[in-house]
């Protein structure tokens, strides 16, 4: 009984919470990336070689400049390139959206390995200047959230700040209207003189460099300037669960990303207890039930409205 | 000299391997209500797609109220004061009514937020100006199309339009909602002196409302003439390029026994919503039942039900004497049931398929058509081709063609041609002439008449009322999944239907209101 208790304990420390938002800030950039594509209708699933990208080319840009300050900005580059060329093949060459998603992961994944070794050789890049972490100065003072709320890279604050920014961006403004018409009906901005194509270039703009952000603090915030072959490790992926989870709303789809954060680091505690290769399924196992959930949901709520639609009429 | 608000000059416009218009000059005058009539496929809506800068045409120039159009975008014809309320609404379903109406010119507050109370106070002083009642902070999604359309003729007004293009816009009108949106084009042509622009290829609503009307045949302007001088039949000779004869069709014989018997049943469309709500009817052999009710009021679902499309929620179907509940479509088929579907390019023939292969579909497995295992008798099967192709008077260049490349018209007669072939004796036809021009209507009408004096039971689904009225002996208007009156259809008239349509039960003392 104590056992349990202490392993109780353990999980439910400002530590795994602290870990939970380290590791729910790489999912829920790319997440909040998403939204947007996934509002302008388009579906992608690109999001894993963006982040992978974004994570190469952190730590090689703080490699060049010898400042992660540096790679952080060949990072905002390098998503705005990427995005770019995915928006030049979905929206303006009107490719299949999926086929160039993956396209884009493989490409991803045989670039940054191809470039590591060859720039940094086989044992991998290590060391190199990382981001710096944050202390809010009062946040200490309190008792269980200044643990758990300080001491991050500065990204797991700037996603807060882009979370909020996006849902206005996407709810509150008239670009945010067009945003969605272009993906739920586009011949209705066409015909009211916005070409909805530019709506679908700035998400995917958009998406690419809160990918590549993504990857960068993976690789220079979360692992402190590390580079492993393939590290996105599916996030990319998850990410996209994640959007289709909060319904492409940013704020939402951010609590999901906490929600993945949250048993990724549940696993990390239960390595002590449990066998790591098990562990290590529990935030893909978390992802399944999210989508079980979201359409089991969707099914409730349409028979729950169609009992409604029933009760409200006479009897025959 | 009285401006023109629209001069087309020797407009021609090409798509690959179509003249959609060949070489047309017109002028619209500034505030008359201007009808625009034609066979699908004539080139109108392309006509008007230049106006609204959606297309550039290959040839030809533009003047709008006398001013030449330089760069035909949407944008630039929305500035120029043109206005188009196309045939598939464009609004955002999920956004609201105002949110719909001030796209792309919203009303903003510190700059960048989307004002929303302005965006609906704007709407709401629209809608007093104008009498076109709607809820600014309605969802598009939940109001009917004949709301929606109203959004979209105030979408138009909200973008300071005084040149009106409408689409066919009575398709998915019931006769009440069409006499409100003719009350509301003569006032804004009367009152604020806007010109108005209407496609549509029924006629006596070009006789009803407009005051000159131009007639286009096969991308080609045939004449334009003053309403007052010309009737309808002068106008139906015009479209086809022929005189039309619309002959009274020859209803013969007595109703016999029951063929279809649908009991209490209750039907989910594909939102799993209620859309047949515990509905019975039955059909005679040699009778024809007509379904006379506005889009999206269960009848698409009632039919899919019947012919083994969609689950039963709850009741009993019975074709034949037998009861076919829960069984597969070909089951139903094989105890005597053929269907034309609604929709013939989704559920009714292969696209990519010949004639041919399009005849044969179903008959496959026939004794005179298949030998052993996958043997074909193709000389057997081009022959009953060939000889349907004749019968049912399909045109296209010959029966290898891919259906898909062939006009609608011909397309349904294919449908028609092969349904009717199986010799069932129950018959369910939805939209059997949408999108067909009127030589192949008539063709149409007459074999299911045929059918119905041989003594099949018809069941017939048609957003055309006419048609209703037409083929019909009985008809039943449904509406939100309900059976809402039952009549003769000797016994009462289209604007009587039309309060049915809406779900007023008491339709006569309503109208009388």
């Amino acid at each position: 009984m104590d056992d349990f208790s202490a392993i109780l304990a353990g999980i439910f420390s400002s530590g795994t919470f602290n870990e939970m938002l380290r590791r729910a800030t790489p999912v829920a950039l790319a997440a909040i990336g998403g939204s947007l594509t996934e509002h302008a209708g388009i579906m992608n699933i690109g999001m894993d070689g963006m982040i992978l990208m974004g994570a190469f080319f952190g730590v090689f840009g703080s490699y060049l400049f010898a400042s992660a300050w540096g790679g952080v900005g060949l990072v905002l580059l390098m998503g705005l390139l990427v995005g770019l060329f995915f928006a030049l093949f979905v929206v303006k060459f009107r490719s299949d959206e999926f086929i160039i998603g993956c396209a884009l992961n493989t490409f991803a994944l045989g670039l940054t390995t191809y470039l590591s070794r060859a720039v940094f050789g086989t044992s991998g890049a290590k060391g190199f200047p990382s981001l710096p972490t944050v202390n809010i100065p009062l946040l200490d003072k309190l008792p269980f959230l200044g643990a758990v709320l300080n001491g991050h890279s500065l990204f797991v604050y700037v996603t807060w700040l882009l979370v909020f920014v996006l849902w206005v961006f996407i709810y509150k403004t008239p670009y945010g209207f067009w945003l969605r018409a272009s993906g739920e009906k586009p011949e209705t901005l066409r015909t009211a003189g916005i070409e909805p194509e530019k709506m679908k270039w700035l998400a995917s703009v958009l998406c690419g460099v809160l990918c590549a952000l993504a990857g960068a603090h993976l690789s220079l915030g979360y692992l402190n300037g590390t580079f492993a072959e393939n590290m996105s490790n599916s996030r990319g992926y998850i990410a996209f669960a994640c959007v289709i989870f909060g319904a492409a709303n940013p704020a939402r789809a951010y609590l999901a990303a906490l929600m993945f954060g949250f048993f990724d680091a549940i696993g990390l505690r239960l390595q002590d207890y449990v066998s790591s290769d098990l562990t290590g399924i529990i935030p893909y196992a978390i992802t399944i039930i999210m989508m079980v959930y979201v359409v089991v949901n969707a099914q409730r709520r349409r028979r729950h409205a169609a009992q409604q639609r029933l009760s409200r009429r006479a009897p025959h | 000299m009285q401006e023109n608000a629209v001069e087309f000059r020797h407009i021609s416009m090409e798509f690959p391997g179509v003249l959609a218009n060949d070489d047309v000059s017109l002028d619209i005058r500034k505030g008359e209500v201007f009808a625009l009539v034609g066979e699908n496929g004539a080139g109108k809506t392309t006509l008007m797609n230049i106006l609204y800068g959606i297309n550039e045409p290959t040839n030809g120039e533009v003047y709008i109220r006398g001013q030449k159009v330089e760069r035909f975008t949407p944008k630039n014809a929305i500035a120029m004061g043109v206005g188009m309320v196309h045939q598939h609404f464009m609004l955002v379903p999920s956004f609201t009514v105002a949110q719909n109406i001030v796209m792309s010119r919203e009303p903003r507050k510190m700059g960048v937020l989307f004002d929303n109370r302005a965006a609906e106070a704007a709407a709401q002083k629209l809608v007093e100006e104008y009498g076109l009642v709607v809820e600014p902070a309605a969802v598009v999604r939940e109001i009917g199309v004949g709301l929606q359309q109203r959004v979209e003729i105030l979408k138009t007004l909200y973008r300071g339009a005084d040149i009106l293009i409408l689409d066919e816009p009575t398709a998915v009108l019931t006769p009440q909602e069409t006499d409100e949106l003719f009350a509301v084009i003569r006032r804004v042509v009367k009152e604020l002196g806007m010109t108005v622009i209407i496609i549509t290829h029924k006629l006596y609503e070009v006789m009803a409302i407009s005051d000159r009307v131009g007639v286009m045949r096969k991308g080609r302007l045939i004449g334009v003439e003053n309403t007052c001088d010309v009737d309808e039949k002068k106008l139906a000779s015009m479209m086809v390029g022929r005189p039309v004869l619309y002959d009274k069709l020859e209803k013969t014989g007595e109703a016999g026994a029951e063929q279809i018997r649908v009991e209490d049943l209750t039907v989910c469309d594909d939102r799993g919503l209620v859309a047949v709500d515990g509905l019975s009817l039955s059909v005679r052999a040699g009778e024809v039942l007509g379904i006379a009710a506005i889009e999206g009021n269960g009848q698409s679902e009632l039919l899919e039900a019947i012919t083994g499309m969609r689950r039963v929620e709850r009741g009993t179907v019975e074709v034949c004497g037998q009861n076919v509940t829960g069984r597969t479509a070909g089951e139903i088929r094989r105890v005597g049931l053929a269907h034309i579907p609604e929709d013939r390019l989704a559920t009714g023939v292969s696209a990519v398929s010949s004639v041919t292969d399009n005849l044969l579909m179903g008959k496959q497995r026939e004794k005179s058509f298949s030998g052993f295992a996958f043997h074909q008798r193709r000389s057997s099967i081009e022959r009953y081709a060939e000889e349907t192709y004749e019968r049912f008077d399909i045109r296209s260049a010959g029966v290898d063609t891919a259906v898909g490349s062939m006009s609608g018209g011909n397309m349904q007669k294919v449908v028609v041609a092969r349904e009717f072939s199986f010799d069932s004796p129950v018959l369910i036809i939805a939209q059997p002439t949408r999108g067909v021009d009127v030589g192949a209507i008539e063709f149409i009408h007459t074999r299911i008449i045929e059918k119905r004096n041989a003594g099949c039971a018809v069941l017939l689904c048609s957003a055309d009322l006419d048609e209703v009225f037409r083929l019909s002996d009985r008809i039943i208007t449904m509406y939100e999944g309900r059976i809402t009156g039952e009549f003769r259809a000797s016994d009462i008239t289209k604007e009587e239907i039309g309060w049915y349509m809406t779900g007023h039960r008491e339709g006569k003392e309503a109208a009388a209101k």
